[in-house]
């Protein structure tokens, strides 16, 4: 397929707006297109060169052909991002977003593109920044030659690239067989898949199972893990995964119940399901709560996104995991909300909105509300079966944890024992959190060891504080933001 | 450890050097990817213990795939779009300054 | 020690302030108990920049600056003692220290200011320099062509203060203090053998407290027939990635920690109890950090810090013991880092031994009625 054409970033000319959609995906094209249907001035920033997000990465530009390959899920991608680019938005894509400050009329958000930092005024911004994989820290997962399942995808996706020698899957989740999936279609044979799904879930699950039956998600996911059956050896009820190799990756040691083995590979993808991406929601003060379904902190948001900060809606897998169709459906939501936040609609427009049907061609007819209700069923079950098991959530003895700093998880417990009661000490102590990742690989696993050593949750003891900039910006470019003259007083001192 | 699908859309090639080496790439390509489909798996040595690394999740949320562009250390490799004529480094250890 | 038994020093707040003041009372035998907040407390001890630093300071109270001197001539041995205590070295470098001055304003400014500090009576004199850019050209390679010139003087020096607060803790263990982290104490009564501390579930004995809650010492001095006027103010940090070694000497503004990474303050705002930072500060000090070091222009900040100094109506400690009842002291600083040599080997027998002297009279909190009738 040709890539569209995409129009060039706004450069100068998007000083302010209405709206501040950040994020690309599923849930940050939906909210752009339904804000600036109902007449809104709307901005969406994305990191990439493109929309799509990751979960329709490269949606418009991908070098893949056959469309078999990446399947129908992702393809549909196409046709919201073809009525997002036409819907009157303006894309500002390449574009990073390091800081939100309120002011008096509403946010300032601090961009940069091509190592030029920048403001923009927005009344309103609607979070949609999505998910990121769940740290799977295993022993050797540092090696070169270990990289997430999401990784490969990307690289699929993105550059039409293929794993090329032996490659093993493993972990859990309803994304590893899709990808099993995606690299059968494409001629990639696998060495196997290393299940972690504890055996006997089932039983857990089944009180869930009706409602997963009845869901969009029973019949693929069926179909998807019993054609992969077919094709590859599995391994089921993995318990211990270790990489292994001198300076990079030379083999996968495993064990479960009955047995142990070792794979020879080249390249190992990890995955056990994803998690909100929450250092943006996090650095704005956004109220977040520990969800022991899915294992990791969620902002706290209501039905349409609404945050605890007025003018900041959440749309999507940033707003807790629930796939790509459910959010779209939160991403017209979110934009209902905020129209409703800015005046432009009545609480009672709002609600007819989220409950009117047929509202979007490129949908299936269902309102955003109902709509939402359909992709949330089954994820309960999907919650709770492939929840990863405690062992690779909580990592023991050498394995690396904080891997900016290079921090293992016995130097945690170490520290847990010495009187480390949260994260934020656990900073000072060992540095865990303190690199460039900003607690992204890292902040997850730290909060499930503190509060596994403590006998608490992680509700109790707590996760990174985090600040702006919430990804790394030049010293050029902070020192390129506006001063005040209460600010220069505060440092120019006599 | 990549390798190119064979039924693609034609895209540009695009010349760059790799630790001083000449290297392809296409259009589209991050330099990540550049790297990876060229045979290059690590990236750098981290300045805290000296440990070999290479790109871990491709969407810049990692940091792992740190590479010296042009000159510029420090830079994520899966989040830059490669061009003509880029001088991509592996890196050790810490940064310069000046 | 038992944790509903008796304890003979009850120390308040786990920061540097107490923990330098638990060890150094630990050390000399004395039976120590350090009750310390939770994970999300202010704690100003994580927000240090790590500067040993006496340029500058007690302009309007020469004791502090003597206390202060005192306190950097000492420190090698609170280095030393945490070395072999705790195993950890707290990487203190004491090469001397820059202000930087990025216009011939400030740099005259300055030497005006540090020239009437070393004259005033009672203080016991320090030589500075005050050096035109060329000089410090000279002394740093890399300073920007917008550096006016700097003020220097020997006496300066940093430290990494997440590993002294580390290996203080260590220490104050390795002497059998005991550490009760998430209990924050709430109230103190008198009691028979001494005050009672409450905590939100347990009450503790103590002979003697020594309260160094930071900003929390204002709601809990009273309670001991004590005073400490403290109020928060906001000091903003940006943290830039880790660098090949390119700065020995600190300066007041910025430096390079023993890790690598580049540290750049300094701001001062009163901002209430909000602990957020805000771009204005944080550009106004990264521009000033590039016309110091043009070559930092892209390196990248990795994290900012924002954290509350504690803060006097001077600006200057306040230590003082109660008189009825005996047995209670007020520790407080904005100067944790500098002062934790001073606190641990000098303070804290004097604590130890029941008596503040005489040299410390000028850090009584009734200078603040002195200061307010004048």
């Amino acid at each position: 397929m040709t890539a569209a054409a995409l129009p060039d970033n706004a450069r100068d000319t998007a000083a302010a707006c209405d709206v501040a959609v950040v994020g690309g995906g599923p849930a940050g094209m939906s909210a752009a297109i339904d804000a600036a249907a109902l007449g809104l001035d709307v901005v969406l920033i994305d990191e990439q060169p493109g929309p799509g997000g990751q979960i329709y990465r490269a949606i418009t530009t991908t070098p893949v052909r056959d469309r078999g390959i990446l399947g129908a899920d992702y393809w549909r991608g196409e046709a919201l991002a073809a009525t997002f680019m036409r819907c009157g938005a303006r894309p500002l894509f390449d574009t990073t977003l390091w800081a939100v400050e309120r002011n008096v009329d509403g946010f300032a958000l601090a961009v940069s593109n091509n190592g030029a930092a920048r403001l923009i005024k927005a009344a309103h911004v609607i979070l949609a920044t999505g998910a990121q994989e769940r740290p799977f820290p295993i022993p050797g997962w540092t090696l070169p030659g270990v990289m997430a399942a999401g990784a490969a995808q990307i690289l699929l996706k993105s550059a039409g690239l293929v794993p090329d020698g032996p490659v093993v899957v493993a972990g859990c989740g309803p994304l590893l067989y899709l990808i099993v999936a995606q690299f059968h279609a494409a001629g990639v044979a696998l060495e196997c898949v290393l299940d972690t799904t504890p055996p006997g879930r089932w039983r857990q699950s089944r009180r869930m199972l009706a409602e997963f039956v009845r869901s969009p998600y029973f019949v693929k996911g069926w179909s998807m893990l019993r054609r992969a059956k077919s094709r590859t050896r599995i391994v089921s009820g993995v318990t211990q995964l270790r990489a292994q190799g001198a300076g990079r990756l030379e083999n996968v040691g495993w064990s479960c119940a009955e047995q142990h083995g070792s794979v020879p590979a080249g390249l190992l993808l990890l995955h056990q399901g994803v998690i909100p991406g929450i250092n943006l929601s996090r650095a704005l003060g956004c109220a977040h709560h520990w969800d022991e379904a899915q294992c990791c902190f969620v902002p706290t948001v209501d039905t349409w996104g609404a945050s605890s900060l007025p003018g900041i809606t959440i749309a999507g897998d940033a707003a807790g995991i629930a796939g790509a169709r459910a959010a779209e459906a939160r991403g017209s939501l979110a934009a209902f909300q905020a129209a409703y936040a800015l005046g432009s609609l009545t609480l009672e427009q709002r609600d007819a909105r989220g409950h009117a049907s047929h509202h979007r061609s490129d949908g299936n007819g269902d309102s955003p509300l109902r709509a939402l209700r359909r992709f949330s069923l089954g994820r309960a079950f999907l919650d709770e079966y492939f929840k990863p098991p405690r062992q690779f959530r909580i990592p023991t003895g050498d394995t690396v944890v904080c891997r900016c700093e290079e921090v293992t998880a016995q130097q945690i417990v170490d520290a847990v024992s010495l009187g480390c009661t949260g994260p934020n000490q656990l900073k000072a102590f060992l540095r865990a959190g303190m690199g460039p990742c900003q607690g992204r690989m890292c902040g997850t696993t730290v909060a499930e060891i503190i509060a596994h050593e403590r006998g608490l949750s992680p509700a109790e003891t707590g996760y990174y504080r985090l600040r702006f900039p919430t990804k790394p910006v030049t010293l050029a470019e902070l020192a390129s933001m506006p001063k005040t003259e209460a600010a220069i007083a505060a440092v120019v001192r006599k | 450890m990549f390798r190119r699908l064979p039924d693609t859309v034609a895209r540009r090639a695009i010349a760059v050097t790799i630790d001083g080496a000449p290297a392809s790439g296409f259009e589209g390509d991050t330099v990540a990817a550049a790297l990876l489909a060229a045979g290059t798996s690590d990236f750098r040595t981290t300045p805290v213990i000296g440990s070999r690394r290479g790109p871990f999740c491709m969407m810049g949320v990692c940091f792992d795939c740190l590479v010296t562009i042009d000159g510029a250390p420090n830079q994520q490799g899966c989040m830059i779009a490669l061009r003509d004529g880029m001088k991509i480094e592996r890196q050790h250890g810490a940064r310069d300054v000046g | 020690m038992s944790h509903a038994g008796e304890v003979e020093f009850a120390i308040i707040g786990g920061g540097l302030v107490g923990v330098a003041i638990g060890y150094g009372l630990a050390r000399t035998g004395r039976s120590v108990a350090l009750f310390d907040e939770g994970d999300v407390a202010y704690r100003a001890a994580r927000g240090n920049f790590g500067l040993v630093w006496v340029q500058g300071k007690g302009n309007g109270l020469p004791a502090y600056s003597n206390w202060t001197q005192r306190s950097a001539r000492r420190w090698p041995e609170l280095a030393a003692m945490l070395r072999d205590d705790a195993g950890i070295d707290v990487s203190l470098a004491q090469p001397g220290g820059f202000q930087i001055c990025l216009s011939e304003e400030e740099l005259a400014l300055r030497e005006s200011k540090l020239a009437r500090l070393v004259a005033q009576p009672g203080i016991e004199p320090y030589t500075f320099e005050t050096l035109a850019r060329h000089e410090v050209a000279g002394r740093i390679p890399g300073i920007g062509p917008g550096v006016a010139g700097a003020t220097y003087t020997a006496l300066d020096g940093h430290v990494n203060p997440l590993r002294l607060l580390r290996a203080l803790h260590f220490g104050l263990r390795r002497h059998r203090g005991a550490y009760l982290p998430e209990s924050k104490v709430e109230h103190i009564r008198r009691h028979p053998d001494g005050f009672m501390l409450d905590t939100h579930d347990r009450s503790f004995v103590a002979k003697n407290v020594v309260l160094a809650a930071g900003l929390g010492n204002a709601q809990l001095a009273p309670q001991v027939g004590l005073a400490a006027p403290v109020r928060p103010q906001r000091g903003q940090i940006i943290v830039l990635e880790r660098v090949r070694p390119f700065l020995h000497a600190p300066m007041s503004q910025l430096r390079q920690t023993d890790e690598g990474t580049v540290l750049i303050g300094d701001s001062q705002e009163e901002a209430g109890f909000d602990d957020t930072v805000g771009l204005p500060v944080l550009a106004t000090m990264a521009d000033r950090a590039v016309r110091t070091f043009p070559a930092l222009a892209d390196a990248r900040v990795v994290r900012t810090w924002a954290a509350l100094r504690v803060m006097s109506p001077d600006g200057y400690p306040v230590y003082e013991q109660s008189a009825d009842p005996p047995g209670a002291w007020i520790v407080t600083c904005h100067s944790g880092v500098t002062l934790a040599a001073a606190h641990a080997l000098d303070l804290a027998p004097q604590i130890a031994a029941g008596v503040i002297d005489s040299r410390l009279q000028p850090f009584a909190s009734s200078r603040f009625d002195v200061q307010k009738a004048a």
